[in-house]
């Protein structure tokens, strides 16, 4: 790896002051598990990591049933994995972070850093997006909010300006007969990267639908929102029509690559598949709730 | 070449100094700064777990962190497992079940399965696969790697429970 410095802010005032100082020779630095493969590899170069992870607000994870979620950028995913409330009020966001990597990976990776990365096949971003998640940003110039499918912009490339960074990920709290649920395909049992991945969460009325959204990853440029594949299913019972109207609204709603882990056609089957199987498992849950 | 900073941490129970370049990862610091050689470097992409080593308790890949990180913090690596020269029960269950041949992913095994047993003193196999699921070996088939701890963890219960019995 070529010469870097390094620096451990522990206020977000110091960090934001260090990234702007530096400004396109600075990247945020947390789990390392995308950036240090990168610097390795020299396909992004940086003179000066700022290391987030001492910064108390990046840290924080709290739950409150009425303001929902505060998921601070820097949080690891086995935080996540190991936290009873993440396991009872996000169950999908919490299998998203749970499919990162190894152990090894999970104690370090954060999902503020799986999003900032800004890869279309990150597992934790179509599950945010699926909750309605917002990015609360703060840079030289304040702070604002960026709803999180709106975040990434192109592949490795995301909304954040120099000197910016991303300080939590703020999610609704749940509705009551509410969940969420996450499915990734992959080749194998563990340990790849996404051939196609959904999110979905959902709020039953009764035996209808009366709220949904979807998220797809791994068949756009981009994590996409697919608003016309949970238009297919609110109003209407969960049955096997409306499901697969939502299989085949997301599926249009892609344009996947033909990459040596699938061919488009087939990232078009499973979107469609997968759409149906989360639904299925986020109203199961729902119902519970 | 940017300059060395001087890093304090407990690496195996002994609180230490060291210098290293920003850009060296942790496994570097180890190998190289440290000549604690035992941790094995595979891949550098936080595929094979051969860089395993513990932060504050924690399995993480030393290739995929900075030297520089490990201020403050308590670091284990295999050199730590042993206690004056004796082997640890999971290291000597690792030989009685010939879970090595060439050896290069143990450290890391060791390391894996260490932090399991910390946490979870009893178990399942699926577990047991699931936590060494991030480190691979290329000679053994696992199988063996698998029995070891399982027997290492069978072990420790059976030594923990000879040391609560007599009151
Ligand atoms: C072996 C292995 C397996 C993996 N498997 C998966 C998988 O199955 N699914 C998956 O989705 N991912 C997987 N990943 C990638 C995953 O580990 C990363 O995407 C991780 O979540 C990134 O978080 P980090 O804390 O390590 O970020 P870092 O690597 O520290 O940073 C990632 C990027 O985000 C920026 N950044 C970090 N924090 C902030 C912040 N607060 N504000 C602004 N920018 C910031 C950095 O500048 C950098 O560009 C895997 C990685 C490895 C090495
Ligand atoms: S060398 Fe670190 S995971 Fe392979
Ligand atoms: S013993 Fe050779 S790689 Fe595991």
């Amino acid at each position: 790896m070529h010469a870097i410095d390094y620096e451990a802010p522990t206020t977000l005032a110091q960090a934001v002051s260090i990234l702007k100082a530096h400004g396109e020779n600075a990247r945020p630095f947390c789990g390392g598990t995308d950036i240090i493969v990168q610097l390795r590899a020299g396909v992004r170069r940086t003179e000066h990591l700022v290391d987030v992870k001492k910064i108390k607000e990046l840290q924080t994870l709290f739950f409150d049933a009425k303001q929902g979620l505060r998921l601070g950028a820097a949080v690891p995913c086995i935080e996540i994995s190991e936290s009873d409330v993440m396991r009872r009020y996000y169950p999908g966001l919490t299998e998203a972070a749970h499919l990162i990597g190894s152990l090894q990976i999970q104690n370090r990776a954060s999902v503020g850093g799986n999003l900032c990365n800004g890869s279309p096949a990150a597992d934790t971003t179509p599950a945010l997006i699926a909750l309605g998640a917002r990015a609360r940003v703060v840079g030289p110039n304040g702070e604002r909010e960026v709803p999180v499918e709106a975040f990434v912009v192109s592949p490795g490339r995301t909304v954040l300006k120099p000197g910016e960074l991303l300080v939590e990920l703020l999610v609704p709290a749940p509705a009551p007969h509410s969940s969420d649920a996450y499915l990734r395909f992959i080749p194998r049992n563990e340990m790849d990267i996404a051939v196609v991945g959904v999110g979905a969460s959902l709020t039953l009325d009764g035996d209808k639908v009366k709220a949904a959204r979807i998220a797809l990853g791994a068949v756009a440029a981009t994590p996409i929102l697919a608003a016309k594949a949970a238009d297919a299913i609110i109003g209407k019972k969960l049955d096997d029509a409306a499901l697969e109207a939502a299989g085949h609204a997301a599926s249009d709603a892609c344009s996947p690559i033909d990459d040596m882990r699938g061919t488009a056609e087939f990232r078009l089957h499973i979107a469609a598949v997968l759409t149906r199987r989360v639904l299925s498992i986020a109203a199961e849950r729902a119902k519970k709730n | 070449m940017s300059k060395k900073t001087l890093v304090e941490a407990t690496i195996n129970g002994e609180t230490i100094e060291f210098l290293c370049e920003p850009r060296q990862s942790l496994l570097e610091a180890l190998r190289d700064v440290l000549e604690l050689t035992g941790s094995k470097e595979g891949c550098l992409t936080g595929d094979c777990g051969a860089c395993t080593v513990l932060v504050d308790g924690r399995a993480v890949c030393s290739c995929l962190m900075l030297g520089v990180e490990a201020q403050g913090k308590s670091i284990v690596t295999v050199e730590g497992l042993a206690t004056n020269g004796v082997l640890s029960v999971l290291q000597n269950k690792f030989l009685e079940h010939a879970a090595l041949q060439c050896g290069i992913c143990t450290p890391g095994f060791l390391i894996s399965a260490k932090s399991l047993l910390d946490r979870n003193p009893k178990p399942t196999e699926h577990e047991v696969r699931y936590a060494l699921a991030g480190n691979l070996c290329r000679c053994t088939g696992y199988d063996k790697i698998v029995k070891a701890v399982l027997d290492a963890a069978a072990d420790i219960r059976s030594q923990g429970e000879v040391k609560a019995a007599p009151r």
